[in-house]
């Protein structure tokens, strides 16, 4: 049995609920398929940072434009997220970083943007009490906070049924041909027909872009968690590290969690990952060196999810290549989280207005080939 | 509730919430308090209930204490040692104040 | 230590230390490691020098846990490498070395990592959580917990009333009696259509050991009738009550409500296999619709679906502790025939005794895991019963969130944190996978359980940071 929609979205993470919600909101009729279940993989499993903190230049703007929909993220899906502005500061722990901060802060200041503000120790050490001593200044966003990722996306899966869009979950796209202007997509359950396809297939999204016949090099990763049992409040701001990995955030109930690059073992294929505890005691050590109260907190648990990375760590993002009617918003390289409202509204724009206003040249998927073609001319 | 056993020789002792309590050596913190009379070992994080063991095997964590300053110890997986200090769990484990941090705020 | 064990067996109840005594003796390079100060496991608790330490306590606790006294004495002559009071916290694939696991252990604060050619996961079973209303309250426990205290410490309980169904709640209940113990009650909550249901399986388990069995669990009940322990039957609506601690228990027997003063009730409905080690470790388990329970998967040997990792008793299905006895020392032979010590034909001629004992003390099964099976009322509580006990979640928030669209219990975890506190969903699993395929019309088989994440049990910041993992 065939079903028919304007758009169809592949994939129910964060960028696809998102999408899903808004192309909804603007007036289409939209089918989801999500192979596993909403959130289950890194949308529902990392870190929750909201941050524009540190990002790369080119997603600034994105991410400054999606932090506004972060504020009244209630307003959009009807929950709040676990949402809080806690501030993110980078800390660094010699001179040397400290000269990289200040480079970032003029850096960011000369495109006009005042989120990010270089403070020195003393301002440190007041917004974070319990760092050990040896750190000599940071970088603070300080409206940047944190949200609850899996209640997140959920939130955005709810929201967009509500707004008529038919999620089926435990359904995988298999097989995609345009023809006479409709996409054809075989699936596990059965046929769609669509007007338009959107890609926001996350770690599988490379997959679906190469069977449109524009292969990109992601790379599967599997970022780790670990996260203690509660102790009492001693840190506001969520505290990410400049010369070492780390992303260190207390939860509102008291756990603090702990993420920020070491990476597990992905398993695309299994649709699973697992934990490499020989790199969670590096995340360890950098904890007990930069918080020596931590020390004796408890890990309860540790957990990795499935992400994937561009060579460029930006994503894809902006209309396919070989294919009319199409569109990609995925190798968000563990960063994404932050950017699941505004993606949702830049496909929106795509789908409905047939461009963007955000500049989202940096993100054309054709990037690999031209670099790949430079450099196979003897650049 | 409880009674020990009379060639269950209680000879070593330790503290809980600095009352003395006597025990058998090799008995875990878990039973010396069960049979001493105590009923609740700490109050949960979630809503202040008091909890007191359940299982006596290191499955349930409902008799977790805090023992010689450090919280969140299975009182049945930790065998009493003379001069032990043991007090009951209230919610959320306190983290000590690092005299480090202190220096560098 | 620098180098690979043969290996690496995980806990030392009988199967455990009949796997450890069995490589040992045939001279493989073998590690026993476990939780617990003193080998023989909760079944044979601090059996080792009780004879000579408490021979009053000994003789109550009668003839087959002074059985564990040969098991272990065995054990020590063999000399094993016996690590106690050490918690193994993570089971991960081994690279680039000879090894094929590694299993990662805590012991006094300090962590380790050893390398494991095999694993024989004999960590056995744990009793069924019996969530009836109240049992969050000091003074619930379970009738093993009480046992504990019994085999460990030589304290016995005044006063107790037992409530639930299954072997050991006789078997404690003679053993209070012959240690001097007044028991208020014990109440019986098997059914009748159990009794029923058991009756089919009745000849069968009159063959092996099952004779004995049922010789021994009559003249359990009779001992109780003539100490003149009141025994309430048919008993259902169990409610513990009491504001900070249980001060009393109400209950139906034959549907008429009854209740009585009590200050200590130890419950129990069975046993379950214990998962958290073989599902962290990704061994494929299945649903046993007979004893209600999940439980690895294994073949005849032990072998579970993950090369190199066995396991041996319970762990595999409930069995016993003679059972499990043999069950090591099948699981043994079929290591030393992987390290190549024995051939095929080896390993059937010195696992052939126990294949056969195995099966003798596996006959009485069918009838007892009938005539025991729990109530549905404690295996899909009502809604306002605590299920999670560490996040205070109710089987009614379960039912909610499944309403929710929640499929799993995975998914219920991330809603409600059910699962998610110190215990780590040990205590909530087997219900939280219960509640969620009643409430969405399907098998537990298909709702499946927790995906566990390690650490198996908690450890400190700084004992992870001190880790050294560079010369394992």
């Amino acid at each position: 049995m065939t079903l028919t929609a304007d758009v169809l979205v592949v994939g129910g993470g964060i960028q696809g609920c998102s999408a899903a919600l808004q192309i909804a909101q603007r007036g289409f009729s939209v089918i989801l398929l999500e192979k596993n279940g909403v959130g289950r993989h890194a949308s529902g499993v990392n870190a929750g940072g909201v941050r524009r903190l540190l990002r790369d230049p080119a997603e600034i703007p994105l991410s400054v434009a999606s932090m506004e929909m972060w504020l009244r993220i209630e307003d959009l899906v009807g929950a709040d997220c676990g949402f809080k502005v806690s501030g993110q500061v980078a800390v660094a722990e010699t001179e040397a970083e400290f000269a990289t901060l200040r480079a970032r802060a003029e850096m960011v200041a000369s495109l006009g943007y005042a989120h990010e503000e270089l403070i020195g120790r003393d301002e440190l050490y007041r917004v974070v009490p319990a760092l050990a001593p040896h750190c000599v200044g940071g970088l603070i966003a300080r409206g940047d906070g944190f949200a609850s990722p899996y209640h997140t996306t959920m939130a955005f899966g709810a929201a967009a049924r509500r707004a008529g869009v038919r999620v089926f979950e435990e359904v995988r796209a298999t097989g995609f041909a345009r023809r006479a202007g409709v996409w054809h997509v075989d699936s596990s359950a059965g046929k769609v027909e669509a007007k338009f396809l959107v890609n926001t297939g996350g770690a599988w999204g490379a997959t679906v872009a190469a069977m449109l016949g524009e292969p990109v090099p992601l790379e599967a990763i599997a970022p780790m968690m670990m996260v203690t049992a509660p102790v009492p409040p001693f840190v506001e701001p969520v505290v990410i590290g400049v010369g070492r990995k780390l992303s260190f955030k207390q939860a509102p109930n008291g756990s603090v969690l702990i993420g920020g690059g070491h990476r597990g073992v992905p398993d695309l294929a299994g649709e699973t990952s697992s934990v490499d505890f020989r790199k969670l005691v590096i995340s360890a050590q950098t904890v007990a060196t930069l918080f020596p109260v931590m020390r004796d907190a408890q890990i309860v648990r540790t957990w990795s999810g499935i992400e994937s990375r561009m060579p460029d760590d930006i994503p894809v993002l902006g209309p396919s290549s070989t294919e009319e009617g199409a569109f990609h918003a995925f190798g968000f390289s563990a960063h994404g989280f932050q950017m699941g409202p505004v993606t949702g509204a830049i496909l929106a724009e795509l789908v409905a207005d047939g461009g963007s206003n955000f500049p989202l040249a940096p993100f054309r998927i054709t990037r690999f080939r031209e670099n790949a073609s430079v450099a196979a001319s003897g650049q | 509730m409880f009674r020990r056993l009379e060639d269950a020789r209680a000879d070593i002792s330790f503290s809980f919430e600095g009352r003395e309590v006597t025990a058998r050596p090799g008995d875990s913190v878990a039973a010396a308090l069960l049979a001493a009379g105590l009923r609740s070992f700490r109050a949960t994080p979630v809503s202040g209930a008091p909890r007191a063991p359940w299982c006596m095997m290191g499955a349930c964590f409902d008799c977790l204490v805090e023992i010689d300053g450090v919280a969140s110890r299975q009182a049945c997986m930790t065998q009493v040692a003379p001069g032990m200090r043991v007090r009951r769990q209230r919610g959320a484990k306190a983290l000590e104040s690092d005299p480090a941090a202190e220096t560098a705020a | 230590m620098t180098g690979a064990y043969d290996a690496v067996v995980i806990g030392a109840g009988p199967a455990g230390l009949a796997a450890a005594t069995l490589l040992a003796e045939r001279q493989a390079r073998v590690v026993l490691v476990d939780e617990q100060p003193a080998p023989g496991g909760q079944i044979y608790r601090a059996v080792e020098g009780m004879t000579a330490r408490q021979p009053e306590l000994f003789e109550a606790l009668g003839p087959d846990y002074a059985h564990g006294d040969e098991l272990v004495t065995l054990f020590r002559t063999f000399g094993a490498e016996y690590r106690s009071q050490s918690t193994v916290w993570q089971i991960s694939p081994a690279d680039g070395s000879d090894a094929a696991h590694e299993v990662w252990l805590s012991r006094g604060g300090r962590s380790e990592l050893l390398q494991a050619r095999n694993v024989v996961v004999a960590t056995g079973a744990m009793e069924r959580p019996v969530p009836v209303p109240g049992w969050t309250l000091p003074g619930a426990m379970t009738a093993g917990a009480v046992q504990v205290m019994l085999k460990s410490a030589g304290v016995v309980p005044e006063g107790m009333v037992l409530a639930g169904s299954g072997p050991l709640l006789y078997l404690l209940a003679g053993q209070c009696l012959a240690l001097g113990a007044r028991i208020t009650a014990v109440l019986d909550t098997t059914a009748r259509a159990n009794e029923q249901a058991a009756l089919r399986h009745l000849p069968a388990a009159l063959r092996g050991a099952g004779f004995g069995y049922l010789v021994k669990g009559l003249a359990l009940k009779l001992r109780l009738r003539r100490a003149g322990v009141p025994i309430f039957r048919r008993v259902t609506d169990i409610a513990l009550q009491g504001t900070s601690e249980v001060t009393d228990i109400s209950f139906r027997s034959r549907g008429r409500p009854m209740w009585l003063s009590a200050d200590l009730v130890a419950l129990h409905e069975g046993v379950i296999p214990a998962q958290q080690i073989t599902r962290s470790i990704g061994c494929v388990h299945d649903w046993d619709a007979v004893q209600h329970c999940f439980r690895a998967c294994t073949d005849a040997w032990g072998n579970s679906s993950v090369d190199g990792v066995l396991v041996a008793g319970d762990g595999a299905g409930i069995g016993g502790a003679r059972a499990a006895e043999h069950a090591g020392r099948i699981a043994a032979a079929e290591v030393l025939r992987r390290l190549g010590v024995a051939d095929a034909a080896g390993r059937d001629a010195l696992a052939a005794a126990d294949l056969r004992g195995r099966a003798a003390h596996l006959a009485i099964r069918p009838f007892l895991d009938r005539l025991y099976a729990p109530p549905a009322a404690i295996l899909r509580p009502a809604d306002a019963v605590m299920v999670c006990r560490c996040e205070e979640v109710t089987a009614g928030a379960i039912r909610g969130v499944v309403q929710q669209g929640c499929l799993g219990p995975n998914q219920a975890k991330s809603f409600l944190r059910a699962g998610m506190g110190p215990c780590q969903g040990r205590m909530c699993g087997p219900v939280v996978s219960e509640l969620i395929a009643e409430a969405r019309g399907v098998g537990v088989e298909e709702v499946g359980y927790y995906r566990i994440r390690p650490p198996l049990k908690p450890i400190t910041v700084g004992e992870l940071a001190a880790l050294d993992v560079s010369g394992a």
